[in-house]
């Protein structure tokens, strides 16, 4: 069941303030508080809901917090603007940086307190260059097809991508980005229940 | 850059025994009142002011009165002494000076590193000191072997019997030379004698720098000593009215904190202590004039100056009368913004002050102005107060402080607490804490004549003063112009017939100061940009059109043409490539740029090579002329990315992520030649920076047809459309 | 009390566990060749290696390094370090020298990880450490010239 609220969290961003809009309406459900991950998918297709459901998903994916990590190119991106890594940092052959430019050299385990300080992460790193999962300019439609797609999501079935949006650190890691950031527009749960919804009414591509 | 009262050259070289043994060499000042020339009996009785000392263990020292800030020059005087002295380098060692007036500068009156001077100020003097030594060893070893002075000759620390073959080493004639007089008007070599001044002798501190223990500022420890952090007005001018301290005085580790008139000092045992403490402060602070300040406003503010005339620094000829008779008239606007120096070292003094004297550790470019400053503030007398230099991270005119505000906020916050206390900036508190570069707004126009001869020239330099109301203004300010703010501009080199450059004095507020290169840094990119518009204008080549101008000044077209040549000016570019140069004449060297650049689609400016050719007179050493060379051109490169500004009264940067400076993938090849010239010596630390953001500017255009008319580069300015 | 492990020996220093290992190096222990230039891992004065990885010190707390091996510039070991700072000696490379021993902490892992880099390689490796006296053009030529001393040693 749907209802339509209030936005809870973040203000519509100006790229897709329609969809923003259109999304809010139809997606953002009553609490239960936390997404079980152990219920057996019941899958009931629906391409309407479905696609819908991903653009929410989409408006997390694109938010530099998330797209920072998943650049087109070899160097992360940062800030606000989502421009090129300061000091020239590379992806390097684990994901994981370069020479003395390794990701943990400067992120901790988790953000530091302060203005300017690295946001942090056990596990801060990027997708490896041999699957570089690239958020970075693709459309709603091609980052679906990216996300289905095993060859390109790190061998992950559409429950194990769900696992990894609700669990890893390095996810949740957005949502606690450090003193100067924004969070993605969604609240973590959100991101989640949608994205299970996209995949639960049959991850329907939006195009 | 000025001439101050000459103070040492009244000096005499006396000589005296060292305690511990040896031999000590220095400069005598006659106190007013005394004979000018000295008494030459009692050479032991004098202060232990030395330029020299060589131990009896062969240990040849120089006490060095400039700070070694990176430009070498620990090395450079050190060369100076033991060319003439006649020393091994492999035992030269070099220590710094305290601050005496015997050490004061020999064209400023005052001891200071600035001006890219201390090699030209220290020249005669050293020579002398060297020169001196090495006649006084040579006699002491005479005298031990009964022979004539003339029959030995002195080689790496060495006394030479000529015919004999024997030897006695300076160590062993040390304590012999001390009791000796001083040799009077000992003869200088023949430069062409030289065997070390000219040769790219290695410098003396870089194996201390490779393995960490070279002594920074930062890096002094003294017994008891608590370290502080300033909590200073967000807006420059303000004042802390209420301090709520209890929570800082609750982090543990936070010792005291003390309201000095720069701010709120949070005294703990340690930096993070201290840091942390900062944060808890509660502080009502009275915002005071600049609240409002706003860049994009004081821009218009500037405009609005720039309308009516200022105090003339040149004037040739009747510039307004050739402009309204020009055929053709072109104007440019343009607009630099504050600088901050950003030296890579955070400021830091080290204070302990007591009832009966105070010692300073600071790595200072005016010790004169700290001594006295240290002294005021302690509330003690000149001679209680010691300054001790230590190495400097970087300088670049910071640590020439006008007000010495950083050692008099280590002496006050010391004096309050009762310990020795260790004042660190962050990056954040140095670069919104002032004394930038001032922002300057300039407007030129130039008249051509029908075949393209310039035929006026008029400059208009609105910024603020930061010599005026300081000791230095005398020296200065001449005739309602302060030198510091028209340099590069009103000694235009060019011919032209007639010109006027003009100076209008902007309000003061925003502490400025002295940034490597000073004036130049603005004046510089204004003039040689604005050449480049005009030679495009009458279809001439700026080499050929700078060429045909500087016709009356050499050494402006022998590093031009050299410049020109090794970058291959006659040559075809790559596709996509553009080129531009620049030549300038500052600190009485005379630096050409060429460059060569390529423009993204996005507007990012990618500099690939720099070709540097510079004449600054006889040379010490080529090595560290190369290395002044490539690091003004790295430091002007920097100046085309940031800037620091206002909004609300308030500076928006706040470390190197939104100031940045130059990195390694964007240092372009440099290569730097040195013109042999016989002329006047110049400096070497400042001069290579005001050519390099003009030679860039005008390779732009040459690529994209587009103007820079303020720095730094928006990308959005070169982004193809 | 904390105890950590600097260049091959035990320290136990009593600081709180969130306070920067580069204020511990530098105050508590002493060994002031680490520099401070930023405070917020953006210029690599601070760069120590942490078990073998260039670690920013100024932002790493005290409490990670427990356990682990630190080492900073006085300490760092003759393999990477005596042809490093050979090369640094023979170039003249430091002007001020405040950088330089971040400078070489970051060259050691390039070389360590790439005995034989290219200018792309330094690029990706050494950007990170500010040089405000512009030092790079020379930084670049020595880590050549240390890879060629390393490459030499290690045919001989």
């Amino acid at each position: 069941m749907r209802q339509s609220s209030p936005p809870i969290s973040a203000s519509p961003s100006p790229r897709y303030p329609r969809l923003w809009g259109f999304a809010l309406v139809l997606l953002v459900a009553p609490s239960p508080a936390s997404v079980s991950l152990d219920e057996k998918a019941a899958t009931k297709d629906d391409p309407a809901a479905s696609r819908v459901a991903f653009l929410a998903v989409y408006k997390v994916l694109s938010h530099p917090r998330c797209m920072n990590c998943h650049p087109a190119g070899d160097a992360p991106l940062q800030g606000e603007d989502s421009h090129p890594h300061a000091q020239n940092v590379k992806r390097g052959k684990d994901g994981a940086g370069k020479y003395a430019l390794k990701c943990a050299n400067c992120h901790q385990a988790k953000a530091l307190p302060g203005e300017n300080m690295p946001p942090g992460n056990p596990n801060w790193r990027l997708p490896s260059p041999e699957m570089p999962l690239v958020f970075q300019g693709k459309s709603p439609g091609a980052l679906a097809r990216q996300l289905k797609d095993p060859k390109q999501n790190g061998g992950k079935t559409l429950d194990q991508v769900l696992h990894h949006a609700a669990e890893d650190t390095l996810v949740l890691g957005c949502w606690n980005p450090g003193e100067g950031r924004a969070k993605p527009p969604l609240a973590h749960e959100e991101f989640v229940r949608e994205l299970r919804t996209w995949i639960e009414t049959g991850a329907h591509e939006p195009e | 850059m000025t001439e101050v009262v000459n103070l040492s050259r009244r000096g005499f070289l006396r000589a005296g025994a060292l305690s511990g043994g040896g031999l000590i060499l220095g400069v005598y000042l006659p106190t007013p009142g005394e004979a000018a020339e000295p008494p030459l009996a009692k050479p032991a009785s004098f202060k232990p002011n030395a330029f020299l000392r060589i131990g009896s263990d062969n240990s040849v020292t120089v006490i060095v009165n400039h700070s070694e800030m990176g430009q070498g020059i620990y090395s450079g005087l050190a060369m100076i002494v033991a060319e003439e002295l006649d020393a091994d380098w492999t035992k030269v060692k070099v220590e710094a000076a305290p601050a005496d007036p015997v050490y004061n500068h020999t064209m400023y009156g005052v001891q200071i590193t600035g001006g890219s001077t201390s090699t030209i100020s220290e020249w005669d003097r050293l020579r002398k000191a060297g020169a001196t030594a090495r006649a006084m060893l040579i006699t002491a070893a005479a005298q031990a072997w009964k022979v004539a002075p003339g029959s030995c000759r002195a080689n790496k620390s060495r006394v030479i019997h000529q015919e004999s073959g024997i030897v006695l080493s300076y160590g062993e004639l040390a304590e012999p030379a001390s009791r000796l007089a001083p040799v009077r008007n000992v003869p200088l070599k023949d430069p062409a004698n030289f065997t070390l001044i000219g040769t790219p002798v290695k410098r003396l501190d870089t194996p201390d720098k490779v393995t960490g223990a070279a002594v920074f500022g930062l890096d002094v420890t003294v017994p008891g000593m608590l370290v502080a952090v300033l909590a200073r007005p967000p807006v420059f001018g303000g004042k802390a009215i209420r301090v709520n301290s209890a929570k800082a005085l609750a982090v543990s580790g936070v010792r005291r904190v003390v309201e000095i008139d720069r701010g709120v000092a949070v005294v703990a045992d340690g930096f993070w202590q201290a840091r942390k403490g900062r944060a808890k402060l509660e502080i009502d602070w009275d915002l005071g004039d600049l609240s409002a300040l706003d860049s994009h406003m004081q821009r218009d503010e500037y405009v609005e100056l720039s309308r009516s005339p200022g105090a003339v620094a040149r004037k040739q000829g009747d510039a307004e009368a050739a402009l309204a008779a020009s055929a053709r008239v072109l104007e440019s606007v343009l607009d630099l913004p504050y600088l901050a120096h950003a030296p890579m070292e955070p400021l830091n003094c080290v204070a302990d002050v007591r009832p009966d004297g105070c010692d300073v550790w600071t790595g200072t470019q005016a010790q004169t102005l700290d001594h006295h400053a240290a002294a005021l503030a302690a509330g003690l007398k000149p001679e209680q107060v010691k300054i001790h230099t230590t190495l400097l991270g970087g300088g670049f005119g910071r640590r020439a402080a006008l007000d010495s505000h950083f050692v008099r906020e280590a002496v006050l916050v010391s004096k309050a607490v009762k310990a020795p206390v260790k004042v660190i900036w962050t990056r954040e508190d140095d670069l919104k804490g002032g004394y930038y570069r001032p922002a300057a707004h300039h407007v030129i126009s130039a008249g051509l004549s029908e075949d393209g001869q310039i035929t006026a020239w008029k400059h208009r330099i609105v910024c603020q003063s930061f010599i005026i109301g300081t000791p230095f203004e005398a020296a200065i300010v001449k005739d309602g112009v302060d030198e510091t703010c028209v340099e590069g501009a009103a000694d235009l080199p060019y011919e032209i017939p007639n010109i006027l450059v003009d100076w209008k004095k902007a309000p003061s507020g925003v502490p400025v100061q002295w940034l490597r290169s000073v004036g130049h840094t603005h004046t510089a990119f204004v003039v040689e940009t604005f050449l480049d518009e005009l030679a495009h204008a009458a279809g001439k080549d700026p080499l050929e059109l700078r060429r045909s101008l500087l016709a009356k000044h050499p050494r402006h077209l022998r590093v031009l043409d050299r410049a020109a040549q090794e970058f291959g000016w006659d040559k075809p570019l790559r596709d996509g490539r553009g080129r531009g140069l620049a030549v300038h004449q500052s600190f009485g060297s005379y630096v050409a740029h060429v460059v060569e650049i390529s423009v993204s689609k996005t507007g990012k400016i990618t500099v690939h090579r720099v070709v540097c050719a510079i004449d600054c007179g006889p040379i010490v050493n080529p090595d560290s002329i190369r290395a002044q060379m490539e690091g003004c051109i790295v430091f002007g490169l920097s100046t085309l990315h940031h800037e620091i500004t206002f909004t609300d009264g308030r500076v928006k940067q706040r470390n190197f992520h939104d100031y940045p400076v130059l990195r390694m993938n964007e240092t372009p090849e440099i290569e730097v030649h040195i013109v042999k010239s016989t002329d006047s010596m110049g400096g070497v630390g400042e001069p290579g920076v005001p050519p390099v953001a003009p030679a860039v500017a005008n390779a732009v255009f040459n690529l994209t047809g587009k103007r820079i008319r303020r720095l730094p580069f928006r990308a959005d300015d070169l982004k193809q459309a | 009390m904390i105890t950590i492990r600097v260049n091959r020996k035990e320290y136990h220093v009593d600081v709180e566990p969130d306070t920067p290992l580069l204020w511990v190096i530098r105050e508590t222990i002493g060994l002031t060749g680490t520099k401070f230039g930023c405070g917020v891992a953006q210029c690599g004065a601070c760069t120590i290696h942490l078990d073998g990885e260039a670690a920013r010190s100024c932002v790493t707390p005290v409490e990670r390094a427990i356990g682990r091996e630190i080492v900073t510039i006085e300490g760092l070991p003759d393999d990477l370090g005596r042809p490093l700072k050979d090369a640094w000696i023979a170039l003249d490379v430091p002007q001020c020298g405040y950088c330089q021993s971040g400078q070489i902490m970051a060259a050691a892992v390039l070389l360590r990880e790439n005995p034989n880099p290219t200018d792309e390689d330094v690029d990706d490796g050494m950007t990170g450490n500010i040089c405000r006296c512009g030092t790079y053009p020379r930084i670049r030529r020595a880590i050549h010239l240390a890879a060629q001393a390393i490459a030499k040693g290690a045919a001989r």
